[in-house]
């Protein structure tokens, strides 16, 4: 179909200007900027910029502090994703039934997705308190082990994780609920008269009807868990004990604002860049394959 | 989690939603379940509910609790007298006032500014055929994989050349470039039929009276949801506020709380105090969610389509 447009010669370019000019000084002159300096070494108070080709690179990849946080983000990332995807089917394929108070129920199930990642951070910062907290208190009654986050690395971990987690839970659950309420009553109906119970009926058949928007939710959290995550370990652990929760946009941070070592952090970013356009390729090519049917 | 982040790599990704569900969760024609398999749903989703909401309690009750009740043990898990001290302190030794009033400023014109820019921007491209276009389109595209983390040096470093540090210009320009919005809006204007803009056309009306007085009244449903989910992005954003501001006066509330929390471990964390500043925090947009809920729901799924 042919769409009737406006004839103008400079009206256009006057209504994108705004956009474009936003996106030319804030992405993409930084963005070039990013990769221009993870080759050249910076001295951080003045002076010139020292080619040093791929050395920011090299040294990275060297480094097993990098490594780490590199571990560190795919276990916080895959961390927040199962726990937060997981429980969201769950609550989702219950909140989906038909019963009294639905709505009721529906509010009292999203709201957490208002709270910043950061704020919930520090809520449970106190939850984990190791001398005050109600869940250490509660835990020493099961068993002996110290329950201190500050001392051990997996449980400042847990923490950091449980607290993004929750904040994800109801974006999550909007997007089950959605879903659910697209698949027939007629293919569930026909499954319970062939003699389906609840649960085949939602294993074969509402789950594999759920799958494209399981992966489109999968890719998402991870997506956040890895360049969105960066406020509740800042606000809660630091990065760490040691180094347990420092995850790479954190280092990156680090290194750049805290250490001034501008080319390595510079590097970092453009690791990361070569990440989100990574994920964005497996995206659109699973997208296009539909996942499943 | 922030939608911008939470897209960046899920460009126009279209989720396959078999239609397009407003009311989510509205009666359907399921088979109704015996009785007793009811209750054992209501009981399991009060138990959800009980779990989720277990956290903003234990911070409310905390909030509640002189310090001495704080940190008594067994823990007690019931709300005290202690509320209103609690709250007009934190608010004071925070400067709560000013912090709100900067994060209410961000979210409100991060919204508002994404919002007016995308809707030009689809309007150019839908609207009209120029050279470039699809240039633009590209463009604005791209934005999607380039979140904050990776051009984060030289970001900084250009606002500092504006000379935007510590100023909301600085908190707020750079974050409404929208790839998403435009996205939504792109799409919407090309579900409206073209016989409104040829007779629109015949009556003499031109490209910005047709915007002003055709598409935007048929746009508020769009922007209320796309405001509601931008304002809670805007609200809770934490990287770049805390990048770009040095003063006190110009944090937002998100950064603001941390400093509640001292460092030094000489002397005593007044956990009643920080609680009491968290629940003033998220208050805003956590209300917002409640009392628009419809809206926000319609905005989390129609942006991403």
């Amino acid at each position: 179909m042919k769409r009737t447009v406006f004839a103008n010669r400079w009206l256009p370019y006057l209504l994108v200007l705004p956009q474009v000019v936003v996106t030319v000084v804030f992405f993409f002159w930084p963005a070039a900027k990013s990769l221009y300096l993870s080759v050249f070494k910076s001295p951080p108070f003045g002076g010139r910029d020292i080619f040093v080709g791929l050395d920011n690179f090299t040294a990275l990849l060297q480094s097993p502090e990098y490594y780490d946080s590199i571990v560190n983000s795919f276990v916080f990332a895959g961390g927040v994703t199962a726990l937060s995807v997981l429980g969201g089917l769950a609550v989702a394929a219950l909140a989906n039934q038909k019963i009294r108070g639905l709505a009721v129920y529906r509010t009292a199930l999203l709201w957490p997705y208002g709270i910043a990642p950061a704020v919930a951070g520090i809520i449970f910062l106190f939850i984990f308190h190791p001398a005050y907290g109600v869940l250490p208190y509660f835990l020493s009654f099961v068993t002996a082990y110290e329950f201190n986050w500050l001392l051990e690395g997996w449980i400042a971990m847990t923490l950091v994780v449980a607290a993004t987690a929750w904040t994800h839970l109801g974006y999550n659950i909007a997007f089950f609920l959605a879903g659910l309420q697209g698949i027939p009553d007629s293919l569930l109906e026909a499954a319970d008269v062939d003699g389906a119970g609840p649960v085949r009926r939602f294993v074969s058949i509402v789950i594999p009807l759920l799958s494209p928007v399981t992966f489109y939710l999968v890719v998402v959290n991870m997506v956040s868990g890895f360049f969105g995550s960066f406020g509740v370990i800042h606000a809660v652990t630091h990065g760490g004990p040691g180094h347990a929760t420092e995850i790479m946009v954190y280092k990156l941070w680090k290194d750049g604002f805290l250490g001034l070592n501008l080319g390595s952090s510079a590097a970092q970013s453009v690791i990361l860049m070569a990440l989100v356009i990574g994920l964005t390729m497996l995206q659109f090519r699973f997208v296009e394959k539909k996942v499943t049917y | 989690m922030s939608p911008e982040a939470a897209r960046a790599v899920a460009p126009g990704a279209t989720v396959a939603l078999p239609r397009p569900t407003v009311a989510v969760g509205e009666a359907t024609g399921r088979p109704r379940r015996p009785r007793w398999g009811r209750l054992v749903v209501h009981l399991l989703l009060v138990a959800s509910v009980a779990v989720i909401g277990f956290p903003l309690y234990y911070a409310f009750v905390i909030s509640t609790q002189s310090l001495d009740q704080v940190i008594q043990r067994p823990p007690r898990l019931l709300p005290s007298t202690h509320a209103l001290e609690n709250y007009v302190e934190a608010w004071r030794r925070s400067h709560m006032g000013r912090l709100l009033l900067n994060s209410m400023i961000v979210a409100v014109a991060v919204a508002a500014g994404k919002i007016a820019i995308s809707m030009l921007s689809a309007f150019a491209i839908v609207y009209f055929r120029f050279r470039g276009r699809q240039f633009v389109f590209w463009m604005i595209f791209i934005t999607l994989m380039l979140p904050i983390p990776v051009r984060i040096l030289p970001t900084y470093e250009v606002i500092g050349t504006l000379g935007w540090l510590d100023s909301y210009a600085g908190l707020t320009v750079p974050l409404m470039a929208s790839a998403t919005a435009t996205f939504l809006f792109r799409q919407f204007y090309l579900t409206v039929p073209n016989e409104l803009c040829e007779a629109a056309q015949l009556d003499g009306c031109g490209p910005l009276r047709f915007l002003a007085s055709f598409l935007l009244p048929l746009s508020w449903a769009n922007i209320a949801a796309l405001f509601v989910v931008l304002f809670i992005y805007g609200w809770n954003e934490y990287l770049w506020p805390l990048l770009i501001t040095n003063t006190d006066e110009m944090r937002t509330v998100v950064i603001g709380l941390e400093r509640l929390i001292p460092r030094s471990g000489t002397e005593l964390p007044t956990w009643n105090l920080i609680m009491a500043g968290a629940m003033m925090a998220l208050l805003p947009p956590v209300a917002v969610i409640i009392f628009m809920q419809r809206w926000f729901v319609r905005g989390l799924i129609e942006s991403e389509k």
